[in-house]
């Protein structure tokens, strides 16, 4: 790709997005704590890839995702949807906005209200988004029922009648059905089991080649991110800590941390984990350390570490990672 | 791939079962209960006699006649006699019924409106307009409850609106919080966030996706406070407030009455009666909804389960003799759970052996039976629905089934303890990890308070919680779920077991804190000798850990071997499948493929290979009989008429 197109196919961009959780005063006028969960995220999607973020429980990833859609705002900082603010698109019309970027959520069968056929369900955004009613609507859910690969009788059914990769499939078939260029996809199959995330990994990659799509992929588990991200984000404690193109990142980790992720993955048929110290503490998200904040875990750490918060230049085709000392330090960007 | 929208039977009966049978028939298990039926049948004919009040051939309620004051029942013409005024009885306590049940109804109607639609909005969008309605409402309630009626009652005057008025009001707070309760519990569940991302607007967000979920728990409130409704208003009526002379309630009948008690006992007697009977049939039938609608809260329903699965064995497994150093053998176990008409084989037929220092992994997906087998081994699943049908289970060399209660249960926590997915669930939130730990070695052993907190601080130390001796004093909420699991396993070790049965004890955990825990669970086989049982979904943990391993598949083993055999040369079409559709870290271009379909129910197994319709090498011969289970040589064995032969993964 040359360096020209760079620029203008970028579909979605946050800048120093944070987003803090309480706060404010108490009623006796005291100050009420505040948890940081994102804390200054600067990452770009270009159409039509995938972009893995990956981390561990509690990092920020799911509120990364949540403002990503609009279910949530940010504290500080902005999020651009092809050069518009977010904020504006929201205020302008919401509906406009969930045209364009879907969500598929981490527990397929909560995503489903109970009390209602999937038929439904699966009616409301070709009825509120997409302006859609009668024949063609019914229409347009034969064939999103198809794209997913389940039977249109399953249409009248409840989802407690599902498992948890049929419904995951109606997750995917309700974020198809609003048209959107971008989907962020929190978890969506660590909830399922094995022999059926693949089943979901396969389709999800099918529908992107078949319409187009760019993928926002949050997981936990590393593997996964690896077999379906063309660029990836590793987040620890509200931060991009490194960023890099394809495979570079899982070859030549730079951060500390991507390494004791890599590390600590149990691979089939290898034996032998690396395992880092039991006394390592975990940060606390009510009063963020100065400086990296991995560095309490950090066997690199020196004291520059705590000083100041290590910062990263991340673009669409480089490597880099927020760190002092990184590892395989690469020389160009 | 169209072969994965399976129609078929859904992987978990549990729920299938429930649902499909109580859906169509909440009226019959309203029907099957006889109280509530009672009640149902006095309520019809209460509400059908009320309905046809101004067609029957009753005497004006209202009409006095002086000459036939005070007639006692049975009289000429007046079947309940005649009151002071020589009114009817039997018209006015008809007439009189009709007015009550009516006021009572739509002061419930009017509370259950005005209370959940408080509760929805303040439940729904939190924050400030839930602060200041729910001031609100506290303020309603902090006023005592008759006080404020009366008060209401006062300040608009006596009449029958007025008290409805007055009833529906002081109900409003009672219906308000069980509402706003309910919603936000489903305010926050993912389906309202998806809703809104289908374009929906608050509005209808509340009215399709918020209602119909609170609906329920509405019509319970409503059948359950009536009752009292009617009671209330028949109260003021009985002060003078409500209905107001000449019209016939049955308090202001009651109010009549009560002057003339001593000569005419019948006039207050008989509106009472009818207060006792209406109040009580719309009791018992609300009591009878309230159990169809929410199971949970049927008085009775928290019964107890048995301490010891209940054990009715046709058999007692074929006898397969194991090596010496054998801490556990299993065989031939089966566990049933009874659902209605429906009995699950969740364990057919299951045998292994764990020997002395051991690390066994028991993999397969979820409904396997994992669970249920490892629950099985020490008699914890619950009966009711839980059955041991077969087999045995050799602890230490004694036959764990032929225990008595005490045996068993001095065996659980002593020489075999149980390690569970979710920490949470086995310590108690009220007491110090230090205390519980405390507890459970002094239920097995005759130490001193001191000597055992001693002992406990030392577990926390070899677990690997930094600092023990202060985080002993620490609650479970306090501590990380990497930690909160390494005092499960500290609890675990409480009294140095000889087998410890771990069931997906690193699942909920990060990659960083699983592989402290694997590393700690390795070393303790490796400093004290310990046999593990460890239970996964996940190849890579069965790598890192242990020695041998058994693939289950619809409850029952279908490979076993080392987990070198297994691992890298599957015998069985499941396992390699299995292997092949996970992707693997540092092999991004592996083609990982999915297994189509899904597992069978195992309340409906298939005749022959349970896999066979999954299995691409499936053949006529693989759907008869039951397939053996052939031994490869070297503790290689295999579920599979046609076993691959050294497939390389
Ligand atoms: N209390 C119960 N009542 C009825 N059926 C049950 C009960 N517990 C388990 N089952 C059924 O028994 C079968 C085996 O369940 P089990 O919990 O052993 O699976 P598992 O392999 O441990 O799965 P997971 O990986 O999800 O933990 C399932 O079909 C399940 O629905
Ligand atoms: S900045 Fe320092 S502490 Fe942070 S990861 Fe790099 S080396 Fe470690
Ligand atoms: S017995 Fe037949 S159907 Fe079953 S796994 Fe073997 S080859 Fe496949
Ligand atoms: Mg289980």
């Amino acid at each position: 790709m040359s360096d020209a197109s760079h620029v203008s196919d970028v579909v979605l961009q946050t800048r120093d997005l944070v987003r803090t959780f309480g706060g404010g005063r108490t009623l006796f006028g005291g100050q009420k704590p505040t948890v940081y969960a994102v804390r200054g995220i600067d990452v770009a999607v270009r159409k039509g890839e995938t972009l893995g973020i990956v981390g561990e429980s509690g990092c920020g990833k799911s509120t990364l995702a949540r403002m990503l859609v609009g279910l949530d705002r940010p504290t500080e900082g902005n999020i651009t949807l092809t050069g518009s603010d977010m904020n504006d698109l929201i205020a302008r019309d919401r509906h406009a906005l969930s045209r364009r970027i879907q969500y598929v959520f981490q527990d397929p069968i909560s995503s489903l209200n109970p009390r209602k056929l999937i038929r439904e369900t699966l009616a409301a955004p070709l009825r509120y988004l997409r302006g859609l009613s009668g024949d063609a609507l019914n229409q347009r859910m034969a064939e999103l029922m198809d794209a997913v690969n389940l039977r249109p009788e399953f249409l009248d059914r409840y989802p407690h009648e599902f498992s948890g990769g049929q419904a995951q499939r109606v997750g995917i078939a309700r974020a198809l059905a609003a048209e959107p260029e971008i989907i962020v996809l929190d978890e969506p199959v660590s909830a399922l089991d094995v022999s059926v995330q693949a089943q979901v990994l396969n389709l999800l990659a099918d529908l992107k080649k078949k319409f187009g799509l760019t993928y926002v992929f949050i997981s936990h588990d590393l593997s996964v991110v690896e077999a379906v991200s063309d660029r990836v984000a590793v987040m620890y404690f509200g931060r991009v800590v490194e960023q890099a193109k394809g495979r570079a990142l899982f070859d030549k980790p730079q951060h500390p941390y991507t390494r004791l992720l890599l590390d600590s993955a149990p691979v089939p048929g290898k034996r032998g984990l690396t395992v880092e110290d039991a006394s390592a503490e975990l940060p606390d998200p009510l009063s963020p350390p100065p400086g990296c904040a991995f560095a309490p875990r950090c066997p690199r750490a020196q004291d520059d570490c705590v000083a100041k918060v290590p910062d990263a230049q991340y673009g669409l085709e480089n490597h880099d990672a927020a760190c002092f000392h990184p590892l395989n330090p690469v020389t160009s960007a | 791939m169209t072969s994965n929208a399976v129609t078929g039977p859904n992987s978990n009966p549990h729920t299938n079962a429930k649902k499909r049978s109580a859906r169509p028939s909440a009226f019959k298990l309203l029907a099957r209960n006889q109280l509530a039926l009672m009640g149902a049948v006095i309520l019809v004919l209460v509400v059908l006699i009320v309905i046809i009040t101004p067609i029957l051939p009753l005497p004006d309620p209202d009409a006095t006649d002086p000459a036939q004051r005070l007639l006692r029942p049975l009289a000429d013409g007046h079947f309940l006699g005649t009151d002071h005024l020589g009114r009817d009885l039997l018209s006015r306590l008809i007439w009189g019924t009709r007015v009550s049940l009516a006021v009572g109804i739509s002061a419930s109607l009017v509370a259950a409106l005005f209370g959940s639609a408080i509760g929805i909005v303040s439940g729904y969008f939190g924050g400030r307009t839930d602060n200041i309605m729910m001031r609100g409402i506290d303020m309603l309630m902090a006023f005592p409850y008759i006080l404020l009626a009366l008060a209401i009652v006062a300040a608009l005057g006596p009449g029958l609106m007025n008290a409805l008025y007055a009833i529906a009001v002081v109900n409003i707070p009672f219906f308000a919080r069980n509402i706003r309760g309910v919603t936000v519990g489903i305010a926050h569940r993912e389906f309202v966030d998806a809703a809104k991302l289908s374009g929906k607007g608050h509005v209808r967000i509340i009215l399709t996706e918020i209602l119909p979920n609170v609906m329920p728990v509405i019509v319970i409130t409503i059948s359950t406070t009536v009752g009292w409704m009617i009671l209330e208003t028949a109260g003021l009526s009985f002060l003078g407030l409500g209905a107001q002379p000449p019209q016939a309630d049955l308090g202001s009948m009651l109010g009549e009455g009560r002057k003339l008690i001593t000569t005419a006992m019948h006039l207050s007697a008989i509106p009472g009666a009818m207060i006792f009977v209406l109040v009580m049939s719309i009791n018992l039938l609300g009591d009878g909804i309230r159990d169809v609608l929410d199971p949970r809260l049927k008085s009775g329903a928290l019964a107890r389960p048995a301490p010891l699965t209940r054990i009715d064995r046709t058999d007692e497994g074929a006898g397969t003799t194991y090596p010496d150093d054998t801490i556990l053998a299993v065989d031939e176990l089966r566990t049933e759970f009874v659902l209605g008409d429906d009995s699950y084989k969740a364990v057919g037929g299951v045998s292994f052996h764990v020997g002395k220092n051991e690390c066994v992994g028991l993999v397969g997906e979820s409904g396997s039976g994992k669970s249920v087998t490892a629950l099985s081994l020490l008699g914890l699943v619950a009966s009711p629905p839980g059955t041991i049908v077969g087999g045995r289970v050799m602890f230490d060399g004694k036959d764990v089934y032929g225990m008595s209660e005490d045996d068993v249960r001095d065996i659980r926590g002593g020489k075999a303890a149980y390690v569970f997915q979710d920490p949470l669930s086995t310590l108690h939130p009220l007491f110090s990890i230090g205390d519980q730990l405390v507890e459970a070695i002094r239920a097995h052993n005759a130490v001193s308070y001191k000597d055992a907190w001693a002992k406990a601080v030392e577990l926390l130390g070899m677990v690997r919680i930094p600092n023990p001796q202060s985080r002993a004093d620490n609650y479970p909420h306090q501590l990380s779920g990497g930690m909160r699991q390494r005092v499960g396993i500290a609890m675990a070790l409480a009294n140095e077991p000889r087998l410890i049965i771990a069931d997906e004890p690193t699942t909920a955990l990060d990659v960083t804190v699983q592989a402290q825990i694997l590393k700690l669970m390795n070393n303790l086989r490796n400093d004290h000798g310990t046999s593990v049982l460890f239970i996964t979904h996940d190849f890579g943990v069965v790598s890192e850990i242990c020695d041998r391993v058994a693939v289950m598949y619809a409850g029952r083993i279908v490979e076993m071997g080392t987990t070198e055999q297994v691992l890298h040369h599957p015998a069985h079409p499941y396992t390699k499948r299995l292997i092949d559709c996970v992707p693997r870290l540092g092999e991004p271009d592996r083609r990982t493929s999915a297994i189509p379909g899904l597992p069978p129910a195992v309340n409906n197994l298939p005749a022959g290979c349970a896999f066979a319709d999954r299995c691409d090498r499936v053949e006529d011969a693989c759907r008869v009989g039951s397939i053996a289970f052939d031994d490869l040589g070297e503790g290689h064995g295999v579920r599979c008429i046609k076993p691959m032969e050294g497939a390389d993964v």
